[in-house]
């Protein structure tokens, strides 16, 4: 008879131990999954986890990918992760990563074809305001009536991409683009666009502004009393109450700091790397960072390194597409893999496996 | 605009047929959450059962044989969420997260041959006279056998609830797990066997999305069924007859505003097309501004039997 036992403390060794447990299993079920699709499946975990970065035909196009695809997930997933620890579920960061894309894009728009250096900055903040604003709605619906947050923020994912159908073929369609929907291009506009800073590298001002995130974080949750307050009402509720911290006030603040982050890393992307709103512009990052987040164990450090590897699993499945004619759809059910994985794999964080019979209580 | 054209005995009619996913949906997860457990992966079990429920479809040609396949696909994508919440005791919010992740990833995978193809159709039940009834034999005797399947689930969970030592046991272990255990009931094994009943009715309610209301397979086919029928089981306090009504009101948002779109109403296609959303969030609102009542009060959380 195997049984669990719970541990008097948490282990530390496990709580470090299971993402990487968790990789390697996936790595394994992964494989068991590509041979069933007629891959050879040691070549095809290759594929995905070395040759984007080492490949001598592929490395050059694919690692600056890895810092543009990893800088929305970790920015998203920065401010979820606050959330999350604070008991506080924001669903929604999808919605909130497509409004801060329409807000900012519009916002620059509004002043085209102006060349000043203002714009770049403004619209940054506009993107920002426009991920705050719309994830103060199930903040506040929370707050105010006690409305589920999970289900609202989720809501309000399907409620942006009707808006973001419409404004692409609408508000923000191009005027020259010859009827085709789709705003104007952001990325060939000087004033707007989010370059490149460092050649060959993919660092653009979005993934710098994820680096400052992830220490600011940092600080915020280890450093600060209101990090310990967020931690508090997420581990402990009632006690977070007596200490005098208000569960309203925990509540928007997760949800500005999160729609914010998720705002911004919405403008980053369509002035960068996507270039133009259109209908298509929604790319699931605001739920693979959720994925980023609980890998990175709600730590920002851990969530670096864990939107670097989630980073790597898209471009990795990008090239195995490619090469080796994978389906897109294979790495999506990898990415969810991660995440059962490492969720089977925390019970050992908190438990321990003991084995023989149990004794009578 | 031409509002005439909506006849109000094919619009009542249609609004059965796009309720029923997600009444199926939704009176499931109302089983799992009085059991006292919350699965956010309703969304991922219905588009697997979308998904599997088509291909078993196609292959057999049989559109019955589709739906069984697709409660069994469901009820296994469950089990995976069973085994992690009730034995190894993770996170109920995130392993259902999880759970819909895998499940669109899955179902994208596995659907991706059958794209275009067109599922043989599920035949009218043939009520003979009935249906020649001026309206209501429109509206009540002109569905296939899963319209009507679900409305006698509807009533069977009601009684399975209400009557049965069964459902006692479960209702128990969902208000308190530690007294239903000391009771000598099993809370695991009562706990798992409704999160598979929960699997097997979303997978149904899938399946009929892709084999009659489409009745086609695309990617992300059930664009959020699964949320909205998360959000009825809220909207109706955990009890049968209300996730009926809640359902049907649903589906009669979304059978208006696909009509009013037809109809060229001179309201903007993205209100209308987010109308069920909105009005999710807004009932939603109503009943939490109410106060939540009937919510089991174990929900959500794991259980272990510490000896």
């Amino acid at each position: 008879m195997i049984a669990l036992e719970k541990r008097p403390q948490p282990s530390r060794l496990w709580r470090a131990a299971t993402p990487l447990l968790a990789v390697a299993l996936t790595m394994l079920a992964g494989g068991v999954m590509f041979a069933a699709l007629g891959a050879d499946p040691v070549e095809a975990i290759r594929v995905i986890f070395w040759d984007p970065l080492f490949d001598p035909d592929f490395a050059a196009y694919s690692r600056p990918q890895l810092l543009v695809k990893a800088g929305p997930l970790i920015l998203i997933a920065i401010g979820l992760a606050i959330g999350f620890r604070s008991g506080v579920w924001n669903i929604g960061a999808e919605g909130q990563y497509i409004m801060g894309a329409i807000c900012g894009a519009g916002a620059a728009l509004a002043l085209y074809p102006a060349e000043t250096r203002a714009i770049l900055p403004l619209a940054v903040l506009a993107g920002a305001l426009g991920g705050w604003a719309w994830g103060m709605i199930p903040a506040l619906l929370k707050v105010r009536f006690g409305t589920n947050e999970i289900l609202v923020s989720l809501m309000l994912v399907y409620v942006a991409e009707s808006i973001l159908a419409s404004v692409s073929s609408g508000l923000l369609q191009n005027p020259e683009g010859m009827g085709f929907p789709g705003s104007r291009n952001l990325a060939q506009w000087d004033a707007a666009a989010n370059r490149e800073l460092i050649a060959g590298t993919g660092m653009h001002w979005g993934v710098l502004t994820a680096f400052v995130a992830v220490i600011a974080a940092y600080v915020l949750m280890s450093r600060h009393i209101l990090g310990f307050q967020l931690r508090l009402s997420g581990e402990a509720p009632r006690a977070a109450r007596f200490a005098g911290v208000v569960p309203g006030r925990v509540v928007v603040i997760c949800f500005a700091i999160s729609g914010a982050l998720a705002g911004m890393a919405g403008f980053f992307e369509v002035a960068g790397p996507a270039g133009q709103i259109s209908i298509d512009f929604g790319s699931f990052y605001g739920f693979t960072a959720i994925i980023v987040a609980f890998l990175g164990r709600l730590h920002p450090v851990g969530i670096l390194l864990a939107g670097l590897l989630m980073a790597l699993t898209y471009i990795g499945g990008e090239l195995a597409q490619l090469m080796l004619g994978l389906p897109a759809a294979a790495i999506q059910l990898f990415q969810g893999m991660l995440l059962f994985f490492l969720l089977a794999t925390d019970v050992f964080v908190n438990y321990r496996l003991r084995l023989g019979r149990r004794e009578a209580a | 605009m031409d509002l005439t054209a909506i006849q109000p005995a094919i619009l009542i009619a249609s609004l059965m047929v796009s309720s029923t996913p997600i009444l199926l949906a939704a009176l499931g997860e109302m089983v799992v959450e009085r059991a006292g457990v919350l699965n956010l992966g309703v969304e991922g079990m219905m588009i697997t059962g979308a998904v599997a429920g088509f291909a078993v479809a196609i292959n057999s040609g049989s559109p019955a044989l589709g739906f069984l396949g697709a409660a069994a696909a469901g009820a296994a994508l469950s089990l995976a969420f069973a085994v992690l919440t009730q034995l190894l005791l993770s996170n109920h919010v995130a392993t259902g997260l999880a759970l819909t992740l895998a499940g669109l990833g899955l179902s994208a995978l596995v659907g991706k041959p059958y794209e275009g193809m067109k599922a043989p159709s599920l035949p009218k039940l043939d009520l003979g006279p009935l249906a020649e009834i001026p309206f209501f034999g429109r509206v009540l005797f002109s569905h296939d056998v899963m319209v009507y399947l679900s409305l006698a689930l509807v009533a069977g969970v009601w009684a399975f609830l209400r009557y049965t030592r069964a459902g006692l046991i479960l209702r128990a272990v969902g208000e308190s797990a530690e007294a239903a255990h000391a009771l000598g009931y099993h809370v695991i094994r009562v706990r798992i066997l409704a999160i598979l009943f929960g699997g097997a009715l979303a997978g149904l309610g899938g399946a009929y999305i892709s084999l009659v209301r489409v009745p086609q397979w695309t990617e992300g086919m059930t664009a959020g069924a699964g949320w909205i029928a998360l959000a009825i089981v809220v909207f109706a306090s955990w009890r049968a007859g209300w996730v009926l009504v809640g359902a049907y009101l649903f589906g009669g948002v979304t059978v208006l505003q696909l009509n009013l779109q037809a109809a060229g109403a001179a309201v903007p296609v993205a209100l209308l097309s987010a109308s069920p959303y909105l009005v999710t969030i807004l009932v939603l609102v109503i009943i939490s501004a109410r106060g939540l009542q009937g919510a089991p009060a174990a929900l959500g959380r794991s259980f272990h039997a510490s000896g």
